[in-house]
């Protein structure tokens, strides 16, 4: 219990007085973790849509495959990741491994599944009516589709939240593909909330484990707190 | 409903651009070199990045050869894996078996022999399986016959990573006698694998009060957070000895193998060989290592190996 109460103080120390490394790390991690939400969604809002209102054989199972694929294991994601980018593998030649960049792709790649398949979702809760409307209105196909993702637009950046708590809050991709690297230039290390929170564990330090693992608290409420805020504008 | 898209985009990409200015201010400071760093990756053994052993080393390289140190911290048997891989320039390990075959086969070239310590048996003071002082062999014979007779108390962790640490394991319970996929690995309860790096291994043996193998460099910078003592600590099979080697340029021909070579030269270099021997002596009292320079012969390597610059 001591060691519980002494690694939240510290903890708090670590925060207040914002500790450079506990810093760095955590700006690395919205970084990466944002960049790979931003280029998720450009592909799986459009590429939802596209599902939503295409018509194409097989469209049923698709949306199985990609609903299915919403727990795709991170570490699964990372091994993936990790064979394409390794000198000996195919994109091996770009010398992706062990950077952040790395951990970007692998991100993005976990998270597609999910948004494409919640940004469907969050076309089928637009009320029918409103298709109905727009279609008897004499809508554009531009119009039309513009108007049904304005009024998806709640789903939708929650959508994109989803995206994000999962990215930053996955640990084995990033430490398989990133390597869990403090280099002396912030560009260079790959070390996020998540990795550092396993490496200081595993070493013993439950302070610094704390503190991060607060910060990471903390970022996922003030993600949520921005959406609410957008949501009632 | 595009304009809100465009407006949500707009307000995530001011949000990064302002994370990147922070970071800008925060993490590069440092960088005020114009010419470009060279970048040196390394895979370690988690000995040498747990001791903080490779953290006072690095700022004095990059500072020397501006460069930057990239260190990813693996067993042995994956730092192996990433060289053969060709994903890093340099490896620091421990096992000279695997060592052997991995230069053998041509991934490895230059080797150089820059540290050694010993393992060190460690386990909790009660010393439930009474092996204290035993030589290393007699010690694990005990353990494992205690063990399999169903003692509770008494449990072997094993790295069971493929680790150098975890190679060592293997070789002692061989040379006990042993043969340890059958009659050591999946023997009982009381042997069990943490599949994990060498300080997290210390953490679980410390909390399960189970005996572990230890390199002392590790154990020493851990021991302030454990109850765990040293069992057993001297015997010529409990030698560890450190080497660096390059990957060889011929099976990767884009690797940096400039800063590489410079990288193992500096660890034999006489100033860095003093550095090494007197780390950690004003926190721990004692070394964590012994600088392998004039000890070649107790250690069991060339002199070509300790003292030869990499031309």
């Amino acid at each position: 219990m001591y060691e519980i109460i002494e690694g939240f103080l510290e903890a708090a120390r670590l925060i207040v007085t914002l500790d450079p490394d506990v810093i760095a790390i955590s700006v690395r991690s919205i970084i990466i973790s944002l960049t790979a939400t931003v280029l998720a969604s450009l592909v799986a809002v459009p590429l939802g849509a596209a599902i939503y209102f295409g018509t194409f054989p097989g469209r049923k199972s698709l949306i199985n495959l990609i609903q299915t694929l919403y727990s795709l294991p991170t570490v699964v994601v990372g091994l993936l990741i990790f064979l394409l980018i390794s000198r000996v593998g195919p994109f091996g030649f770009m010398r992706l491994l062990f950077t952040p960049t790395a951990m970007v792709i692998a991100q993005t790649i976990l998270v597609l599944p999910i948004m494409t398949g919640l940004t469907i979702s969050a076309l089928s809760g637009v009320d029918p009516v409103i298709r109905d409307t727009l279609r008897s209105l004499g809508a554009t196909r531009l119009q039309f589709l513009a108007n049904i993702m304005r009024e998806a637009k709640f789903a939708l950046l929650a959508t994109v939240a989803i995206g994000f708590g999962r990215a930053i809050s996955e640990v084995g991709a990033a430490i398989l593909v990133g390597g869990n690297i403090m280099a002396s230039s912030f560009a260079s290390s790959t070390r996020v909330l998540t990795t550092a929170i396993s490496l200081e564990t595993s070493m013993g330090n439950i302070s610094e484990s704390i503190a991060l693992g607060i910060i990471l608290l903390a970022i996922a409420l003030a993600v949520n707190l921005v959406i609410t805020t957008i949501q009632h504008r | 409903m595009i304009f809100m898209v465009r407006r949500t985009l707009f307000a995530v990409a001011a949000v990064m651009v302002a994370f990147l200015l922070i970071c800008g201010c925060t993490g590069t400071t440092t960088d005020q070199t114009p010419v470009e760093k060279q970048q040196l990756r390394i895979a370690t053994t988690t000995s040498l990045d747990d001791t903080k052993l490779l953290a006072h080393l690095t700022p004095i390289f990059e500072e020397k050869y501006n460069a930057e140190v990239l260190i990813v911290s693996a067993g042995t048997g994956k730092a192996l894996e990433y060289g053969q891989r060709g994903d890093v320039d340099v490896m620091m390990v421990h096992d000279r078996a695997r060592e052997d075959t991995f230069i053998a086969d041509g991934y490895g070239i230059n080797r150089r022999v820059f540290a050694y310590n010993y393992f060190v048996l460690v386990g909790p003071e009660s010393d439930p399986a009474g092996v204290a002082n035993m030589a290393p062999e007699a010690a694990f014979t005990a353990i494992r016959e205690k063990g399999t007779a169903g003692d509770a108390n008494v449990i072997f962790v094993s790295r069971g990573d493929a680790s150098g640490t975890h190679s060592k394991e293997q070789s002692l319970w061989k040379a006990a006698g042993f043969n340890y996929t059958t009659e050591v690995k999946g023997s009982g309860d009381w042997y069990q694998e943490a599949g994990t790096g060498m300080g997290a291994t210390l953490e679980m043996a410390n909390e399960k009060e189970a005996y572990t193998l230890s390199d002392i460099g590790t154990f020493l910078a851990y021991k302030g957070d454990l109850d765990l003592v040293p069992i057993v600590d001297e015997g010529d099979s409990l030698l560890n000895v450190y080497c660096a080697m390059q990957i060889n340029p011929a099976k990767y021909p884009d690797i940096n193998s400039t800063v590489a070579k410079d990288w193992i030269n500096f660890l034999i270099s006489d100033e860095i060989q003093q550095e090494i021997a007197s780390f950690g002596v004003d926190k721990y009292g004692q070394p964590l290592f012994y600088a392998a320079q004039d000890d070649w012969e107790k250690i069991g390597v060339t002199e070509a190996e300790v003292k030869d610059p990499i031309a």
